[in-house]
């Protein structure tokens, strides 16, 4: 399991109902590694602000985050973490690579509207 | 006033902890203002095995218990911030966050340390996470039996082409020199892997691809002979650049923007100190950015207790 603060996405399953209990949702797909621990250190800090997204990760390695690294959006991704952002169920934002708080939250801005 | 402190210290990294503990534990109110995430360059170390005590540790866990140290003192931390202006000439020194927050104080450190320099060649950007890594650790598995290339000459750039061909099928590492400034052990490691093989005097002058990289065109600096190579990812270690950008023409930096400081870590305002890979220096280690960041935070304890006295004979 990923040592963050966040919810942890464990099967297929729960990523399953994670999208069907909320409209927003930002998944971190990674592992404990210097790309992806500055992105989880941010979907911490923006926890406390967007009330309105679930934040979550994923660890990259499980066999059942297949159902984020087989995404089409992934499909050229070459660089951890793998981040995915759901708006009612379906993929409207993915990223490859470390991400800044500021890029995050442009993108947050944009998909879910300014909180 | 809530919003005023004895000490601020810009930069959560190695140094600026230290800063921090050293100074929360003198009794001295310390805020430590972060752009990124805390720990800075350690985080992107994986395993730091010569912090003198610890055989091993990651380099996330070493900032983690950093950064609680500090707090147990009573520090206050605030990261993944942004500073838009900084006032540090006059007595009072007053650093602005994302526009909105103002921070006073009496001392400043900084120790905002350095970030991986870029190449800056068109495509660089676009790709980064598509074939362009600045981490082998993280990136190196995407590479399994697929031909790269290494960019860079130093430590870091052969260390981590050996360590590359765990998964690449070949390794070409480009240097802009006709020699590296390695240590001989990491060349002489490289030269005898027969998956690795050299570009010298040359430099990756455009990547292109479709969804992902897939080809870079390289400059040769000597002929100026431009060719083509088909690659499907370029790991890039070219060093790095001191985070002083900001300070340019507010305090003395040298000519590679480096901080000039002397040997009480005192910048050229009076006040503000600097600590850890952002000043001129010839070694940037984990551990003499904690050293730095010791005498930085016993300079400005004292500088502090100085203006205390000063007010209590005015
Ligand atoms: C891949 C890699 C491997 C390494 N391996 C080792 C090793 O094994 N052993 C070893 O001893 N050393 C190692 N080093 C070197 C070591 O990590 C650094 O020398 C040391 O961590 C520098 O610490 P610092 O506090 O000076 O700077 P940094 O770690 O760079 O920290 C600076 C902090 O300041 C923040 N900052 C920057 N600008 C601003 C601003 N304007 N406002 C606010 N905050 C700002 C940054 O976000 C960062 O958090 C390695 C470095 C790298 C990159």
């Amino acid at each position: 399991m990923l040592k963050t603060n966040l919810t942890h996405v464990l099967s297929e399953q729960e990523h399953a109902k994670l999208l069907q209990e909320n409209e927003n949702v930002m998944i971190c797909c990674g592992r404990m590694g210097p790309m992806c621990i500055p992105v989880y250190e941010s979907m911490e800090e923006l926890e406390n602000e967007y009330k309105n997204i679930k934040f979550a990760d994923m660890e990259f390695d499980m066999p059942d985050a297949r159902i984020i690294r087989n995404l089409p959006e992934c499909r050229s991704f070459q660089g951890l973490p793998f981040v995915v952002y759901y708006k009612n169920g379906n993929v409207v934002k993915a990223t490859s690579s470390i991400q800044s708080k500021e890029q995050i939250t442009d993108i947050l801005d944009k998909q879910f509207g300014k909180n | 006033m809530q919003n005023h402190f004895d000490v601020i210290v810009i930069g959560a990294g190695a140094a600026g902890l230290t800063a921090g503990i050293y100074l929360s534990r003198a009794k001295v109110n310390t805020l430590i203002l972060n752009e990124g995430a805390i720990g800075g360059q350690m985080v992107l170390t994986h395993e730091i095995a010569n912090y003198p005590g610890v055989e091993s540790i990651s380099g996330y866990e070493l900032a983690r218990i950093m950064k609680s140290q500090a707090q147990k003192f009573g520090c206050t931390i605030k990261s993944n911030l942004k500073i838009t202006n900084m006032n540090l000439q006059n007595e009072i020194k007053e650093i602005t966050v994302n526009n909105k927050d103002v921070y006073t104080s009496s001392a400043v450190i900084i120790a905002t340390g350095g970030k991986s320099r870029t190449i800056g060649s068109p495509g660089e950007d676009q790709f980064k996470g598509k074939g362009i890594s600045y981490c082998a650790t993280c990136d190196g598995d995407f590479f399994q039996n697929k031909e790269i290339v290494v960019v860079g000459g130093g430590n870091s750039a052969l260390e981590e082409a050996v360590s590359l061909t765990k998964y690449a099928s070949k390794v070409t590492i480009i240097h802009q020199f006709n020699h590296f400034q390695a240590f001989e052990h990491y060349v002489d490691e490289a030269n005898n892997n027969p998956k690795i093989s050299f570009i010298m005097e040359s430099k990756i002058i455009e990547f292109t691809g479709d969804e992902k990289l897939s080809k870079v065109k390289i400059q040769n600096l000597a002929t100026n002979e431009i060719s083509e190579m088909e690659i499907a990812g370029v790991f890039i270690f070219i060093g790095y650049v001191p985070n002083t950008e900001k300070l340019d023409g507010i305090i003395e930096l040298n000519e590679w923007k480096e901080i000039i400081v002397d040997k009480t870590l005192a910048t050229s305002l009076k006040g503000v100190y600097a600590a850890g890979d952002s000043i001129a220096k010839r070694y940037r280690q984990v551990t003499t950015a904690v050293a730095d960041g010791t005498i930085a935070a016993l300079s400005a304890a004292e500088y502090i207790n100085s203006l205390k006295k000063e007010s209590v004979l005015a």
